[in-house]
């Protein structure tokens, strides 16, 4: 076929276009966190303190670290979707997520004697907090990839981690309002390895299916 | 693009005939400094301009085209490039073939491409054939063949999307 007589086919299709991806995106958004959401009191539950959780320090800043996360992988996934470069500027907004974590860490070994590192490092169920996150991250993360689909990125595999870093902000966020464990050393432990573990199933789904 | 978006089908064949003139261009460029021969030129340039097409709604209209278009050719370029690096990890045998059979390649070239319209399925490949070569309007087809223009319509799409498919599939066989 000649490349015009295929310009004629296209511009006869000109009137039938996919919905805006930015659009696409965002129902997969909603629904994914309607999914979590419905996991999370079907299968998980608030905190019975919430309440007075929110007078302490480590619960707030516990919280803030799982909400910008979750921001900043949204920038990302953004514009990962696209074809193109991702700004910087949402790179730096995810860079800070560690750092500000690694400073809690520090003050909260500043403020605590070592004798009690060990059993805040532990907490009360640091395995319920691995298997948690993970599944409350599942319906967003499955959402996202199939939303991705309808983008076009130019890096599967980075598009396909940064949903997965979306849905871990999602399920860590959730779940932050159950577990009682709020020390930073609780949370550089265990919310991390849960949050690894999603982005690297995210840049495996990315590389499966986000190619074009 | 805007037009385009909005269904302007004469602005929409307009843009898509400027862009496939820059592609070209900076397909064969593309090509020559990775020194790889030219025979596919065409094939990329269509390539791309199908991605175009079918990914345009990522494209967001508060944003300048070129970048977004560029974007978009690099990676096809870069595709098509990596799977002719994967081409050329084959026996030394079919290499020799492959040598051999380059003077009449241009030929078989274009008997790739009109083989990837009459791989499509039943109706697709009708409603595709006769919209492009043979410069039918959406009425007319769907008028000849019995079929509401909706239908015509779907089928165009769908068949444009196959093709996309089996440009990428092509490439790796």
């Amino acid at each position: 076929m000649k490349t015009d007589d295929l310009i004629a086919a296209m511009a006869a299709d000109a009137k039938t276009t996919e919905m805006p991806i930015g659009r696409t995106l965002s129902l997969a958004l909603a629904a994914g966190v309607v999914g979590a959401v419905l996991v999370f009191f079907l299968d998980v539950g608030l905190r019975p303190d919430l309440a007075s959780a929110f007078a302490s320090p480590r619960f707030l800043f516990k919280c803030v670290l799982t909400v910008m996360l979750l921001i900043s992988a949204l920038g990302l996934v953004w514009h990962l979707a696209r074809p193109g470069a991702v700004p910087i500027g949402w790179v730096i907004a995810l860079a800070a997520v560690p750092a500000l974590l690694a400073i809690g860490v520090v003050t909260e070994m500043i403020a605590l004697p070592p004798s009690v590192w060990e059993s805040r490092i532990f907490g009360m169920n640091w395995r319920i907090c691995m298997g948690l996150i993970p599944l409350l991250s599942a319906a967003p993360l499955v959402a996202l990839i199939v939303a991705l689909r309808q983008g076009a990125t130019t890096h599967p595999v980075l598009a396909g981690a940064a949903a997965g870093l979306l849905a871990a902000g999602i399920g860590a966020t959730l779940y932050a309002t159950h577990c009682q464990s709020d020390s930073p050393l609780f949370v550089a432990i265990w919310y991390v390895i849960a949050t690894v573990m999603v982005t690297l199933v995210g840049a495996g789904l990315g590389a499966r299916f986000l190619r074009w | 693009m805007r037009a385009a978006i909005d269904g302007d089908a004469a602005a929409y064949r307009q843009l898509l005939e400027s862009l496939s003139h820059s592609l070209r261009a900076a397909t064969r460029r593309g090509l020559a400094q990775a020194g790889a021969t030219m025979n596919d030129v065409e094939d990329v340039v269509q390539e791309t301009l199908l991605a175009i097409h079918l990914k345009r709604h990522t494209w967001n209209s508060d944003q300048p085209l070129g970048p977004w278009v560029r974007a978009i050719a690099r990676h096809k370029l870069i595709d098509s490039l990596r799977r002719r690096g994967r081409r050329i990890e084959i026996p030394i045998d079919a290499v020799m073939d492959f040598l051999a059979a380059d003077e009449p390649r241009s030929d078989l070239d274009r008997q790739d491409a009109e083989r990837l319209v009459n791989d499509l399925r039943g109706r697709q490949q009708v409603i595709v054939r006769a919209i492009s070569i043979e410069g039918q309007s959406i009425r007319e087809v769907a008028e000849r063949l019995a079929m509401n223009e909706g239908a015509v319509r779907v089928a165009l799409h769908r068949g444009l999307k196959a093709l996309a498919a089996m440009h990428r599939k092509g490439h790796e066989e």
